[in-house]
């Protein structure tokens, strides 16, 4: 297919296999979506044999911290991160939710504490399939659905 | 090993550490019998911060810091400090640890505790956050028990009345999964456990048996722990006043129970239990209330590393 070469970075990253639907949401949790960064490019739907449809998310002059991925891994944990150098890809690696989320997931509970005082909200990931966390503060424990509308 | 250690929540008390509060609490008790007075936390002294109030969980603490030996500084209401004028919990835990050797708090939000471990360098003990966690109510349960039966091991133990959203026994029933207890958990259909502490229960093994009768069950029971139905807890008064006053226990009930059942209850009490019960020998609520004081003598001195 030729898309994928009219929309070929020099350098960057490449955002493949996110389930059709989630690429904007992406995009969103990594705030690619300000004016002041390199060309965003979301490709939605596209044909995929391992998902059937999925989203493609490339991000022009922009690497990803190792917080990002896992980030990226808590709305698509099917994603891969391609790591691109010189039009090449450099680099390649499966996404995954680490034991320890800290910093990017707010707690749900309104009367938690990290939702009141300065610290870094934290939680443990006490199941993976079906996602959910346990908050290190209030000791809550988040599902899928609470988790996504709170990244 | 204690030393510095903080005591947030009950899930990270380990069997053995579970245990070992248990045995110093009750040295403690025998020591303070023969002794009258201690003097392990001799000059060290402990902060208490209400920041919302528990007169009992209070004066619990710092009989037990007076027990020990140390003095007690602190407040019983956030609007008497600078908390009022809008100070953070990180600053008044940095403040208070200038003045203290360990701190207990108590705070509506559910984590501060967790926050004030974090920020201080001395050792923090929970005494309440919000509906989350009070470790050493469950701690003082079980060595009510303990002191009961001489073992917690093979009781069959019944949870009665409010839990859905009864803190207590929720920390009391995960605290018992360390040991091999059978449980029977008996509430209005409106205030049953909730499913995720039951099915986790299970999975560790426990055998559970769920009722709303308590006159079915109590004749199988070696302890029986009430809980008051909090009115508060309700969103709509309506559901309250249909739970209201589900079970009371009376010298009727009793007897139908074993000759050795024991009758537990955080207190305060409404009408759960009635006076009549309490000169009865299957009360020992007021024990209940007395463990306190061992128990925490025993958190004190191990956090402050002036008992080993
Ligand atoms: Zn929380």
């Amino acid at each position: 297919m030729s898309e994928l070469k009219v929309t070929a970075i020099k350098e960057g990253t490449v955002i493949d296999h996110i389930p059709a639907g989630k690429g904007l949401k992406v995009i969103q949790i990594l705030k690619l979506d300000k004016l002041d960064g390199g060309a965003l490019l979301l490709a939605a739907n596209v044909h995929s044999k391992k998902l059937g449809k999925k989203d493609i998310v490339k991000i022009e002059g922009r690497f990803l911290s190792e917080e990002e991925v896992n980030k990226i891994a808590l709305i698509a944990p099917s994603a891969t991160v391609n790591i691109v150098r010189d039009y090449k890809v450099a680099e390649k690696f499966q996404v995954g939710i680490p034991e320890e989320i800290s910093g990017i997931l707010k707690c749900a509970n309104p009367n938690c504490v990290s939702n009141h005082e300065y610290t870094t909200p934290k939680f443990y990931v006490i199941s993976k399939e079906p996602l959910k966390v346990r908050c290190h503060y209030c000791e809550r424990t988040m599902e899928e659905k609470e988790i996504l509308a709170n990244l | 090993m204690w030393k510095g250690k903080d005591v947030i929540s009950i899930r990270d008390f380990s069997k053995k550490d579970i245990e070992y509060v248990l045995k110093t609490a009750e040295n403690l008790e025998h020591e303070l019998k023969e002794k009258g007075s201690l003097e392990y936390a001799k000059g060290k002294i402990l902060a208490t911060l209400f920041f919302e109030p528990s007169t009992r969980t209070r004066l619990s603490f710092e009989s037990a810091m007076h027990r020990l030996g140390g003095s007690v500084i602190g407040f019983s209401e956030a609007s008497s400090t600078s908390v009022k004028k809008g100070e953070s919990l990180r600053d008044t835990i940095k403040t208070v640890e200038q003045y203290s050797d360990v701190i207990v708090i108590r705070h509506p939000k559910e984590g501060a505790a967790r926050l004030a471990a974090e920020v201080a360098d001395i050792p923090v003990i929970n005494a309440g956050d919000g509906s989350n966690q009070h470790p050493t109510q469950t701690l003082l349960d079980l060595y009510t028990i303990k002191s009961a039966f001489g073992k917690i091991d093979g009781l069959k133990i019944g949870l009665l009345g409010d839990l859905k959203y009864g803190r207590t026994v929720h920390s009391l029933s995960e605290a018992l999964t360390h040991y091999d207890v059978e449980l029977y958990l008996i509430s209005p259909e409106l205030l049953r456990m909730p499913k995720h502490i039951v099915e986790e229960l299970k999975e560790r093994g426990i055998k559970v048996y769920e009722t709303s009768d308590l006159e079915s069950v109590i004749g199988e029971l070696d302890v029986l722990y009430a809980t008051r139905i909090q009115k508060e807890r309700f969103p709509d008064e309506q559901e309250y006043l249909k739970v209201k006053g589900s079970y009371v226990i009376d010298c009727e009930v009793l007897k139908k129970a074993k000759e050795t059942l024991k009758v537990m209850h955080p207190l305060p009490r409404v009408d759960e239990i009635h006076p009549s019960v309490d000169s009865s020998k299957h009360a020992i609520y007021f024990k209940q209330v007395f463990s306190g004081v061992p128990v925490r003598m025993a958190l004190l001195g191990l956090t402050l590393g002036v008992i080993e």
